[in-house]
This record gives C-alpha cells, structure tokens and sequence, in this order.
C-alpha cells in the first residue's frame, strides 16, 4: 500500500487541522426566475426571494490526526458544512481555516466521465482531487488492484455496473494524499466485501495521521470508526462528544449505558480474540 | 485574507491555517497545467468518441468550406472580379470567426457545464474557460492548415512583418474569448440568459467585422478612412484580428494594388489592449460572482 510521509505526530497532535468559527451560511431561495413572475411579484409586492440559514453560528476545531463524525438527520446542514471547510462554497460571516491539503469527498465519481475508459478516468479523476501525473503513475497500479476491476479498465466507463463505478472512483478518492479528508456518504459502496475493504482502509489513513471528517447515516459504522462526534440540528452543534455518545443520544438512548455495553462487548471480543473491526453485531 | 496563521505551538513545518475557497485566479491555471491537459483531451475524445476518421474530420470540413468558397463566391458569383482571390480572402477571416465562436461560445457555457464538479470540489474555476478556448485552438489548427495549402497554391510569400500579425491577431482573439468567456460565463450561472445573448453577440461579430466584406465599403459609408466612424469600427478586437490575418494571409497573395486599412498596426496593438483589459475585466467579475457558483447551480 502506498504510504508517504505526511507530517504529523502520533494521533491527537496539539495543532489543529480545521477551525471553524461562529460559521454562517445562508441560502437564497428564489421562488421566480422568469422575467414575468419576477414582474408579478414585484406587482403584489411579494418578496422575490427569502434565505434560508443552513448554518447558523458553528463552532469547531478539529486536531490533526482526529477523526470526527458529523451527525444529523436531513437537511441540519452537514454536506454545507463540509462544502464550506472544503471551500467549495464561501460562509455569509465567520472564519474558516484549514491547515494542509484537502480532499474533500462530497460525491465519489464527481468528474468522472462515461465516455472515458476506466484508465483516463483514473488520471482525470486523481487529478481533479489534486494528484499530480507521477503521483497517479506510482499509484496506478494500487488503485486498479484496489477496485478490482482490471479486466475492465480499458473499457469505457458507461459500460461498467454501478457497482463497478463506484468501486473505481472510490479506490482513485482514498489514494489521493491528503492531510484532511472530508468524506460525505461515501462509505456505503459497493458489495459488502468491498465495503469492508473501504472500511479498512479508512482506518489505515487514520492511523496515519490524517484527519479525517465523516458524514454518514450508518451510526453503527461511524462510532466504530470515529473517535469525535459532533451532532448538527437545524444548522447549529448541539452535542460534542465521543461518537459513541453521541449517536447514543440521537438514537434516545442513554449515552452512559451505551459506553458500558460497549465495553462490555469489546470485553467478550478480546476474550474470543476476534480481529478488531470485523462484523461484530448486527449491521443496522 | 488568505493566510491566517494561529497557536503559536506551531512547529516551522506545520503548512500555516488557510482560508479555503480562495485561489488566485487564472494564475492559478498554470499550477494545474496537467488537469487543463486531460480536461481538453477529454473534449477531444468526447467529440469524436465513436469515430473513425476522428479528428480528421476537423480537416475534412474547412476543406469542403473552402472548395464552396472558391467555387461559389469565386467563379458563380464571380466575385474574383471584385476582390483578387475572393475565397483566400473570405477564409482567412472566416476562421477568425469560428475560433472566436467556438472559443467564446464555449467558454461561456463552461461553467454551468461543468455544474457537477463546480459544486462538489474546488478547483481554479477558471480552467473551464481556458480548456475551452484551448480547445477550439486545437479546432482552429486544421483550418490554419487549409488556409495555409490554399495560400501556397496561389504563390504566398508573406513578410516576417505579416506573419507577426497573424500570430498577434490570433493573440487577440484568444485573449478576447478567454475574458469575455469568463465574464459571461459567471454572469451565465445567475441568469442562463447570458447564453442566449452570447449567441447573438456571436451571430453579430461575423457582421460587425470585415470577414464578408471589405473595410473600404464600411469606410466609405461611415465617411471616410480617417473619420471617427472608422475609428470606433477598428475599435473592435475582432476587426483588428481579421484585418491582421488578411494582411498575413490574404495580401501576400495579391499583386497588392488593395490599399491597407488605415493605421493597421495601431489597430492591432490596441485591439490586443481592448482584449487584454476585457481579460482583467472578465477575470474580476468572475471572482466577484465565483463565491456563488456552487450554491446557485
Ligand atoms: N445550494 C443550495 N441552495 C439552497 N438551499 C440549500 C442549498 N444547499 C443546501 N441547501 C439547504 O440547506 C439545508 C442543509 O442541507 P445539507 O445538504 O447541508 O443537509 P445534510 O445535513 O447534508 O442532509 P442529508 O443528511 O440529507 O445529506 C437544507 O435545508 C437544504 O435545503
Ligand atoms: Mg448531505
């Protein structure tokens, strides 16, 4: 696996890798467009447009080396938030900083196009997400062996399953090396063998150091997989703490009696000497 | 506000906390020279995916132009009589115009294009508009080519003057449809209508320019050479490059009894101005609205 160097201490170092403060974004929502329904708003004296806060005052910094769970239910905010660090879009007030090169996943496939075969792709796609060409030439290799899709790799993208799709374009998003990565709802691809080995090599990056922010509805996976949880509700942070409380508490449960069961099971896992992250209980 | 270094632990290798979504610009665009490579390879692919003469095609048709040039306008229209060998003269502008056509026309649609990628990662957005007037550079190559072969075939011995004119008109018009395209690109995401106007812009340059016609009808009308009517009509970027092109390629290849436009080389010179503070000014607009591009698309 290609590891390089990235320079970070152990996990928890003292800097930080995203601060954000008292972040607000607010989106327009305009009802007309047209030149007419513009003219008849005017007309009645309706506005033409009204904003919607998306993110009203959030406040967080996350360490180097942290990996942090972004929760909430649709539509409290959470790809906003992560479009804002990734400066794909600008805050409306507040601050936002991020140290070191990042990658951030909104989408797996953004930028890929049908009617390339899989190995353009490769290089369009790694070089959107900022590799340059002797990067994705050393790492080529990886990527294909890592989405298993040799054979195909000279077909054109179009003909590929869905599956397949997605199984490529991950493999190009987790090669890229950055020190922050920002992952949105990307980590449900495929089959589950491949899940699994998404899941696995997410965990290698962060033991490499890199922070990571995740965003996903699989709670099981999140608060096995993070260390941080922050909780968004109508575009403010209303819980910070371990993921495994936090998602303790969106679920209505008590976060205490969460910690003790999963003590308890890690317990009974040791015991049997189960390899660490691998099926233990029921997925959803 | 792009760097905003804070705690004062950090060690001197720590890259400094930088504010996201805030590039450079069309500077930007060289640093990721090798993206702008396989963006506009991608266009070409994608254009002639399925094909099997592929880019030749991209030859086959200025050539059947031209040949419809020579044989119409020239011998049915007897247009020759006019004006010494009309078809070489109507090309050498009618090339400017596609270039700036395709250049500008999709420059302007590169944005909301590009939708998809614009909202979900950041990149110098400017690379649209560059990959797309590289591409209709690539486009303009086989046309060159042809121009070129028709020249030859009629005994053109430019001057190396006339062939710096020639690379400066083609300056202009790529510096024109760059900033322009940038422009009307970004005002294009608040209001697709800005698509429809660049078309009719397009439709008027062919128009607005001597590519059908020669200089000495419109200064004629507007009453004289040196009038101020003249002067505003030379004003246009667009006029000043198919002036230079047809002083490269179509005047060598003439017995040179046609009087030159007036003031060619000033004209070049300050079309070249005219494009380049229209690049700045396209540029600058971009920016302004590039902030808004991702939560409007
Ligand atoms: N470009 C936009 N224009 C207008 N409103 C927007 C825009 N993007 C997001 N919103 C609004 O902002 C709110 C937050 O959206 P966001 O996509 O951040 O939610 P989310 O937490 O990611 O939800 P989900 O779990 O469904 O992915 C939503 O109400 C959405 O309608
Ligand atoms: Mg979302």
């Amino acid at each position: 696996m290609t590891v390089t160097t990235t320079p970070t201490t152990a996990t928890g170092g003292t800097l930080s890798a995203i601060e954000v403060d008292g972040l607000v974004k607010d989106f327009t929502l305009r009802h007309n467009r047209s030149l007419k329904e513009l003219a008849m708003a005017k007309l009645r004296r309706r506005p033409v447009a009204d904003t919607f806060r998306a993110l009203d005052g959030v406040d967080l910094h996350v360490r180097q080396g942290e990996s942090l769970a972004l929760l909430g239910f649709n539509g409290s905010g959470k790809s906003t938030l992560l479009k804002l660090i990734s400066g794909v879009m600008l805050p409306d007030a507040g601050r936002v900083g991020v140290r070191g090169r990042i990658a951030g996943l909104i989408e797996v496939g953004a930028g890929f196009h049908p009617d390339l075969t899989g190995r353009e792709n490769v290089f369009l796609n790694g070089a959107i997400l900022g590799m340059d060409e002797a990067t994705i030439r050393a790492r080529f290799d990886d990527i294909v062996a890592f989405s298993e899709i040799e054979r195909f790799i000279d077909t054109e993208v179009k003909f590929y399953s869905s599956g397949m799709f997605l199984r490529l374009a991950f493999a190009v998003a987790v090669h890229t090396d950055p020190e922050v990565f920002l992952i949105d709802e990307i980590l449900s691809v495929g089959d589950e063998p491949f899940q699994r080995k998404c899941l696995a090599r997410v965990e290698e990056l962060r033991a490499e150091g890199r922070t990571l922010v995740i965003v996903s509805h699989d709670l099981d996976m999140v608060s096995r997989l993070c260390t941080r949880g922050v909780l968004l509700e109508g575009g403010r942070i209303v819980a910070d703490d371990t993921a495994l409380r936090v998602v303790a508490r969106m679920r209505g449960q008590d976060p205490d009696e969460a910690e003790r069961e999963h003590a308890r099971r890690q317990e009974r896992e040791a015991g049997a000497g189960a390899p660490p992250h691998d099926d233990e209980g029921p997925r959803d | 506000m792009a760097a905003a270094s804070t705690t004062g632990a950090a060690s001197p290798s720590a890259p400094p906390l930088v504010a996201p979504g805030h590039g450079r610009g069309l500077a930007d665009v060289l640093r990721y020279r090798f993206l702008l490579k396989l963006l506009v390879r991608k266009e070409m692919r994608v254009r002639y995916r399925g094909s099997v003469m592929g880019l030749l095609w991209s030859y086959v048709k200025p050539g059947v132009q031209f040949a419809v040039f020579w044989v119409a306008m020239g011998w049915f229209l007897r247009l020759n009589d006019t004006l010494e060998n009309f078809a070489i003269y109507l090309f050498s502008g009618v090339v400017v115009i596609n270039f700036y056509s395709e250049a500008f026309g999709n420059a302007t649609r590169s944005v909301v294009g590009n939708a998809p990628l614009i909202k979900k990662i950041f990149l110098p957005r400017e690379l649209f508009a560059v990959s797309s007037g590289w591409v209709a550079a690539v486009h303009f190559l086989p046309q060159l080519v042809i121009l070129l072969v028709a020249c030859l075939a009629v005994g053109w011995r430019p001057s190396v003057w006339q062939l710096a004119g020639g690379v400066l008109g083609f300056v202009i018009v790529g510096v024109l449809a760059i900033g322009l395209g940038l422009l009307f690109g970004a005002v294009n995401v608040l209001y697709r209508d800005f698509e429809n106007i660049v078309d009719l812009m397009l439709m008027v340059a062919t128009w607005a320019s001597p590519v059908l016609y020669d200089w000495q009808r419109v200064a004629a009308v507007v009453g004289g050479p040196d009038s101020l009517g003249m002067t505003l009509y030379q004003l246009n970027p667009i006029t000043a490059a198919v002036e230079l092109f047809h002083w490269c390629f179509w005047y060598p290849t003439t017995a040179g009894e046609s009087p030159l436009p007036p003031h060619l080389l000033g004209t070049g010179l300050l079309g070249l101005a005219v494009a380049l503070a229209l690049l700045a000014i396209g540029q600058a607009v971009f920016r302004r609205i590039e902030g808004r591009f991702a939560q409007e698309l």
